[in-house]
C-alpha cells in the first residue's frame, strides 16, 4: 500500500498543519485529519499488531468500527490506550504509539507467535485451566497460577497508566422532545422535520463533523449544514456518542469536550457524561461495511470500501494506487469511480453474475464477475492478491494480481444496538443479508440506513417518517406516514462470508482484534459449542473493544452452515451498553477524591478544628477523633481525654445523631408501638432510652426519645441510621397505620448537641444556665427547656453514655458557637477537657454499651442484652417474630466483654473467638470493639460469644486475628466493666 | 433509567425513589400470630409482569408511593399516594 495525500480534494484545512509524533517521530497533518488519516497521509501502514499472533494491523474502516487501527495516546498519567485512530482528531503535539509490540510494531518479538497458532486456537485460555494435553502438567488452578503471570504479560491490548486519571468528567443531564442520534441524511431530514414541527430537538453526531456517510462525498458543505440546523433551533451535539438506551427514553451519552485539544483548560473537563430524557428517540445511527474471510485478509492495505472513499474525500488520502475491491452487492461501486477519478488503477472483483453497469466499468475499471479474493501474498504489506473463482461447491484459484491495497465490502449491517438496549431482538432479512432492528412499543423511530434503507432519497424521506412517528407517538397528531422500504440497490446482493482456503489451517480472520479466524469458528463448533453467546465467550468472538462491529455476521454465518440452519434460525448476540468504550472516569464524574460522596459537617465543624480537633469520617459525617495536645498520639489523646472525663468534666459534639420530630394526638401510640420499650406512660419532660426492632424482630436503631408535650416528641437516632429510620417512620405512618394522626420532621440539621459528662458537668451547666435551680433538681433522664446565660433557648437533658454524671444541651444550629465558647469557657475552669469519637468509644466501651458495632443487624434484643428492657404488656414491630425459635437458640451469641489474660496483650476489633483447641472458622465469637480502659489499666473490648458469659466461667479462650496475625488468651467478662450498678452517672 | 410519575413533583428519575417492597402486602396487627407475620414477611411471589410495589420518593416528596410496575418491561400502568386518604384527595381532583 502506497497512501499519500493529493491536491483537490478533502476537507482538511490544508492552510493548518499540524505536527505529531507516531512513535516518537514527527510527522506532520493538517486541521480536520484524524490521527488515521494524518497516519495514511504519511504512507504509514503498520499501526499496531494483534492480539495472540502479533501480526502486523493497518487502518482497516474509518469510523467506530475499526478493527486494526488501536493506538495508545499520550504518555504518563495522561496514558489512553485502545483508542481507535479513525476517531480520534488530530491535534497539535499529539504522541501515538502502536500496541501490543515489543520492541516496536515494525519489529515485535511477539510475531513468533503466529508460528506457534495452533497452540492459541479456540478456548486456548478454557484449555489451559483444564491443563494442558498431551502433558496435563498440571490440571484447573494450579496450572493456571503457574502460567498466570505469563499470560497476564502477553494478554491485553495496550497499558492502561497505573497513576491516577489527572482529567475532570463531568456528568450533565438535559431533557427535549426528541433525542435524533445520528446527523446522516436520515437524521438531518428527522431534526428538520421535528424541528419544523415545533419540538424540541437534540441531534447528537459521533462524528466532530456533521453529516455523517455525505462526509465521503466529493461535495458537501459542512457549515451549512451546521447552520441551517441552527437556525432552526436545533441543539447539536457533535463529538457525542449515544452509547445507551435506557427505559423511558433515558439516554446516556458520552460527549468527548478536550480529547481533541492541544492546550486544554482547565475549567474544562475531557469528557462529560450525558443523561438526557426525551419524549421520543429517533435513531439514526447508520449502518456499518462488513468484510470478507479470506486467507491473510488482515495484511496491512485492507481497508472496508466506503472507508477508502471517506479518506479520499473527507481528508484528501488516497489510500492506494494500485487498488483491488471485492463486493458482493453495488455501494463499491460509486467508490470503485472515486478512486479512479482521484487516479488509482482500480479493478473490481464481484461474486455475482454479469450485472449492468455504467460504460466506465468497461473501459477504464476492469470488473470480474464470479471473482472472489483468495489469498493476499505478503506479510507486512500487499504484494499480489490470489483471485478465486467458485466451482462446484469450492474455491478454484484462477489468477494473480499485483496491488497495493485490497478494499472489501461483504455487505452492510445496520447499526441495530442502541434498539437491542431495549430487549429488542433484531431479525435477519434474507434479502439486504442484514440484521435488521426488530419490533418495539416504546416511543422509538429508526430511520435510515439503521433500517436497511440504502438510497439516500429514500432515507431521507424514512428522516421525515421518523419525525411524524414521533409526533404520533407522542400523542400530538395522527398523520399519516409510511417508511421507505429497506434495501434500494438495483442489483440484489449476494452472500459472501468466507472464501475458504484449501489449506488446513488458513488466517482468514473474523475477528481481526482478537485474531480470531474462520477455522476457530469451525473448531468450536467440532468442540460442541453451537450456541453463538457460547460460541463468542469460547473463542472471544467479538469481545474485544470493536466488540465485533466488522465481524460478528461472518462468524455467524459459519455458525449456521456448520449447524446446517439459517442465520436466522442462529440469531445475533444480545448487544449491551456501552457501544463504544467510556472511560471510567467519565462514570464517576466529579464523584472522586474527596466529592466520592457528600460531605456533613456539624455546626461546630469550625470551632472543633479551631480548637484543635483531628477529624474522622463517621458515615457521611466529619466528626471530632481527638484533640491531641503537643506530640500526643492517637492512643495518648484519647486516653487523656476519657481519663478526664471520669475524674472531672469533658465536652463532645454529638450533633450528627439523627434527630425527629414526631407530632399528633396519636403521637404516644405511634412512639410506643415502634419501640420495645414500654413508653405509653412517659411523663411529660422525662426522656427514655428505646429500642426499635424491624418486623422480623431484629434490633433496627436504639437512641431516645423525650416527650415535649401531650402530643410532642423528639426521638433521637444513631447517627448511622438517622436516615433509614426517618424513611421507617414514614413508612409505617403512610402504608401501615394510616389512622394515626400523627406527624414526623427530620430536625437532624436544626439541632446542635453536645454531651458534657463527667462528675463536674453539673456544676458547668449550672454556671452557663439563666436558672441554676434547674439544673441542681433535674433528674437522670428528665429535661428542661430553658436559656443559657445570654438568653439563647436550649434544651438540656441529663443523659449518660460515658456512664457519668452527663448531659446533654440542645441548641439551634445557628448558637452552636455561642454554646460552645461559653461551654467551653466553664469546662477548663474544672481542667476539663475536649473529648472526640475515640475517647467517647472507650467510654462506652467501658460501660458495655452498644452502638453500630454491635447492633449489625443480625442482633437480637436478647443477643445484645437488653432483653429485660422489652415489654412484655404490650405488642410493638417485631414483638410476634422476636420470639421465634431460632431467635431464642441458647446457642447465640450474646453480648460479652473481653479481658485479655496477659494484661500486656491488645487485640483488635474483628478478633474471631476460638476455643483453645478449635482455632478455625467462625469460633464461638467475635469481638466487635475494643479500647485501651484508662480506669482498668489494660486492653478491653465488648462482642459476642456463644451462649454468653455465664458458658465460658473460668474458660480461657483464643482470640484468633488472621488479618493481623494476631492470637492471644481472652477472659470472658460482664459487659459492664465498670460501676455496673450505675451510681455514678446517677450522683 | 426507570421515570417514575410523582402524583407531587411529576416525573423524576427512578434515582430519586427508593424500592419499598411488595404493596399487596397487608401486614397484620401487631398482635398477630407469628405464623401470620412470618407470611407477611418472608413470603413473596415472584410475578412475571405487573405487580404492585412501593416506592418511597426520598429524594423528593418523600412520600409513599403505590406503583403498578411490569417486572418484565419496567412499564408503570399507576402511581398513586398509598395512603388512602391522599388516595381519595387525588381522585377528588381528577
Ligand atoms: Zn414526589
Amino acid at each position: 500500500m502506497t497512501s499519500f495525500r493529493i491536491k483537490n480534494y478533502g476537507k482538511v484545512n490544508r492552510k493548518k498543519a499540524i505536527s505529531f509524533k507516531w512513535e516518537n517521530k514527527k510527522y506532520y497533518g493538517y486541521e480536520g485529519d484524524s490521527l488515521a488519516s494524518a497516519l495514511l497521509a504519511n504512507n504509514i501502514k503498520i499501526v499496531g499488531r494483534s492480539f495472540k499472533y502479533h501480526r502486523p494491523r493497518g487502518i482497516m474502516s474509518c469510523g467506530v468500527e475499526e478493527s486494526g487501527g488501536l493506538v495508545t495516546i499520550g504518555s504518563y498519567d495522561k496514558r489512553d490506550p485502545n483508542v481507535r485512530a479513525t476517531t480520534q482528531e488530530l491535534y497539535q503535539g499529539l504522541t501515538a504509539y502502536g500496541q501490543n509490540a515489543f520492541p516496536n510494531v515494525n519489529f515485535d518479538l511477539g510475531e513468533i507467535n503466529n508460528y506457534l497458532s495452533r497452540f492459541f486456537a479456540a478456548g486456548f485460555y478454557y484449555k489451559t485451566f483444564m491443563g494442558i494435553p498431551p502433558f496435563e502438567w498440571g490440571t484447573g488452578t494450579s496450572i493456571w497460577m503457574v502460567f498466570e503471570k505469563f499470560i497476564r504479560k502477553a494478554a491485553g491490548m495496550g497499558k492502561l497508566s497505573t497513576l491516577p486519571d489527572p482529567d475532570n468528567y463531568e456528568h450533565a443531564h438535559d431533557f427535549c422532545d426528541v433525542l435524533i442520534v445520528g446527523s446522516g441524511p436520515a437524521g438531518i431530514a428527522a431534526a428538520k422535520e421535528a424541528a419544523d414541527k415545533k419540538l424540541d430537538v437534540i441531534l447528537v453526531e459521533q462524528d466532530s463533523l456533521l453529516g455523517g456517510d455525505q462526509l465521503g462525498d466529493r461535495v458537501f458543505n459542512v457549515d451549512e449544514v451546521y447552520s441551517e440546523l441552527k437556525n432552526l433551533n436545533i441543539r447539536i451535539l457533535s463529538k457525542t456518542t449515544a452509547f445507551g438506551l435506557y427505559d423511558n427514553c433515558v439516554m446516556g451519552l458520552l460527549e468527548k469536550v478536550t480529547d481533541h485539544k492541544a492546550e486544554v483548560n482547565d475549567s474544562l473537563p475531557r469528557q462529560r457524561f450525558w443523561t438526557i430524557r426525551a419524549k421520543h428517540i429517533i435513531i439514526g445511527s447508520g449502518s456499518l461495511e462488513r468484510h470478507i474471510a479470506f486467507n491473510n485478509n488482515d495484511v496491512p492495505g485492507v481497508m472496508t470500501v466506503n472507508a477508502s472513499k471517506h479518506y479520499l474525500n473527507r481528508y484528501g488520502v488516497l489510500t492506494g494506487k494500485n487498488i483491488v475491491i471485492s463486493t458482493n452487492n453495488d455501494s463499491a461501486y460509486k467508490t470503485a469511480e472515486s478512486l479512479y477519478n482521484a487516479g488509482a488503477k482500480v479493478t473490481v472483483l464481484d461474486v455475482r453474475q454479469d450485472i449492468s453497469l455504467p460504460p466506465i466499468f468497461k473501459d477504464k475499471i476492469p470488473v470480474r464477475f464470479q471473482t472472489v479474493p483468495y489469498n493476499i501474498n505478503g506479510s507486512r504489506k500487499i504484494k499480489s492478491i490470489d483471485l478465486a473463482t467458485i466451482t462446484d461447491s469450492s474455491y478454484k484459484k484462477i489468477d494473480t494480481i499485483i496491488c497495493d491495497q485490497v478494499l472489501l465490502s461483504g455487505g452492510w449491517s445496520p447499526v441495530v444496538h442502541l434498539l437491542s438496549h431495549r430487549g429488542s431482538s433484531p431479525t435477519w432479512n434474507i434479502d439486504n443479508l442484514c440484521f435488521l432492528p426488530g419490533n418495539t412499543k416504546e416511543n422509538i423511530s429508526i430511520i435510515g440506513a439503521a433500517r436497511g434503507i440504502w438510497n439516500r432519497e429514500e432515507c431521507i424521506k424514512s428522516g421525515i417518517a421518523g419525525a411524524l412517528d414521533a409526533m404520533n407517538k407522542m400523542g400530538l397528531t395522527k398523520t399519516n406516514y409510511f417508511f421507505p422500504k429497506e434495501g434500494g440497490w438495483k442489483n440484489p446482493i449476494h452472500p459472501l462470508y468466507e472464501v475458504k482456503h484449501k489449506k488446513l489451517i488458513s488466517k482468514s480472520f473474523v475477528d481481526y482484534q482478537h485474531d480470531v479466524t474462520t477455522d476457530d469458528i469451525r473448531l468450536a463448533h467440532r468442540e460442541g459449542f453451537e450456541s453463538v453467546e457460547h460460541l463468542k465467550r469460547y473463542t472471544t468472538l467479538g469481545m474485544a473493544n470493536d466488540q465485533g462491529k466488522m465481524g460478528n455476521i461472518i462468524a455467524i454465518s459459519l455458525m449456521a452452515d456448520l449447524l446446517d440452519k439459517k442465520i436466522s434460525e442462529v440469531g445475533t448476540t444480545v448487544f449491551r451498553p456501552p457501544y463504544t468504550p467510556i472511560a471510567i472516569g467519565a462514570l464517576a464524574g466529579r464523584h472522586v477524591g474527596k466529592h466520592f460522596r457528600p460531605l456533613r459537617v456539624t455546626p461546630m465543624h469550625q470551632w472543633n478544628l479551631d480548637n484543635g480537633a483531628v477529624m474522622i469520617e463517621a458515615g457521611l459525617y466529619q466528626r471530632p477523633w481527638y484533640f491531641p495536645k503537643k506530640n500526643e498520639t492517637l492512643t495518648d489523646s484519647y486516653i487523656r481525654e476519657a481519663t478526664i472525663v471520669r475524674k472531672s468534666v469533658g465536652m463532645c459534639d454529638v450533633t450528627s445523631l439523627g434527630k425527629i420530630s414526631i407530632q399528633g394526638i396519636d403521637s404516644t401510640e405511634f412512639i410506643n408501638r415502634i419501640y420495645a420499650n414500654p413508653f405509653a406512660k412517659l411523663p411529660i419532660n422525662k426522656t427514655r432510652y428505646g429500642i426499635m426492632l424491624r418486623d422480623d424482630g431484629i434490633v433496627m436503631d436504639d437512641g431516645t426519645s423525650w416527650r415535649l408535650s401531650e402530643n410532642e416528641y423528639l426521638m433521637t437516632t444513631s447517627t448511622a441510621q438517622a436516615g433509614k429510620v426517618m424513611s421507617w417512620l414514614e413508612e409505617l405512618l403512610q402504608t401501615r397505620w394510616t389512622d394515626l394522626k400523627v406527624n414526623v420532621t427530620s430536625v437532624s440539621e436544626q439541632w446542635a448537641a453536645v454531651a458534657i459528662s463527667g462528675p463536674k458537668s453539673r456544676d458547668v451547666i449550672k454556671s452557663c444556665v439563666e436558672n441554676s435551680i434547674l439544673i441542681e433538681n433535674l433528674p437522670f433522664m428528665g429535661f428542661v427547656s430553658t436559656k443559657l446565660i445570654d438568653g439563647i433557648p436550649c434544651r438540656i437533658v441529663r443523659i449518660s453514655f460515658s456512664g457519668e454524671l452527663g448531659y446533654e444541651i440542645y441548641i439551634e444550629s445557628d448558637y452552636a458557637n455561642t454554646m460552645m465558647n461559653l461551654l467551653w469557657r466553664e469546662v477548663k475552669k474544672f481542667n476539663g477537657c475536649l473529648y472526640g469519637l475515640e475517647a467517647l468509644g472507650a467510654l462506652r466501651v467501658e460501660k458495655g454499651h452498644v452502638t453500630g458495632a454491635e447492633l449489625d443487624g443480625r442482633v437480637t434484643i436478647e443477643d445484645a442484652g437488653l432483653g429485660k428492657m422489652a415489654s412484655s404488656k404490650k405488642s410493638y414491630v417485631g414483638s410476634a417474630m422476636r420470639k421465634r425459635g431460632v431467635l431464642n437458640s441458647l446457642e447465640r451469641e450474646q453480648l460479652v466483654g473481653f479481658f485479655p489474660i496477659n494484661k500486656k496483650h491488645t487485640f483488635g476489633a474483628g478478633t474471631i473467638v476460638c476455643e483453645k483447641n478449635s482455632i478455625k472458622g467462625f469460633g464461638v465469637g467475635r469481638i466487635t470493639s475494643v479500647t485501651h480502659s484508662p480506669e482498668l489499666g489494660h486492653w478491653i473490648g465488648i462482642g459476642f460469644v456463644k451462649g454468653g458469659k455465664e458458658r465460658w466461667k473460668n474458660i480461657t479462650l483464643i482470640g484468633s486475628d488472621p488479618v493481623r496475625n494476631k492470637q492471644m488468651e481472652l477472659k470472658v467478662v460482664s459487659p459492664h466493666m465498670i460501676d455496673p450498678e450505675g451510681k455514678r452517672m446517677h450522683v | 433509567m426507570i421515570r417514575i410519575k410523582c402524583p407531587y413533583c411529576g416525573e423524576r428519575d427512578h434515582s430519586e425513589f427508593t424500592y419499598g417492597g411488595d404493596a399487596s402486602i397487608r401486614y397484620p396487627a401487631l398482635d398477630a400470630s407469628r405464623e401470620d407475620w412470618t407470611q407477611a414477611i418472608f413470603f413473596r411471589e415472584n410475578i412475571r409482569g405487573f405487580q404492585k410495589e412501593t416506592w418511597h420518593h426520598l429524594n423528593g416528596c418523600r412520600m409513599w408511593l403505590e406503583i403498578e410496575r411490569s417486572t418484565v418491561t419496567h412499564e408503570i400502568k399507576s402511581v398513586k399516594p398509598c395512603h388512602p386518604d391522599l388516595q381519595k384527595i387525588m381522585d377528588s381532583k381528577k
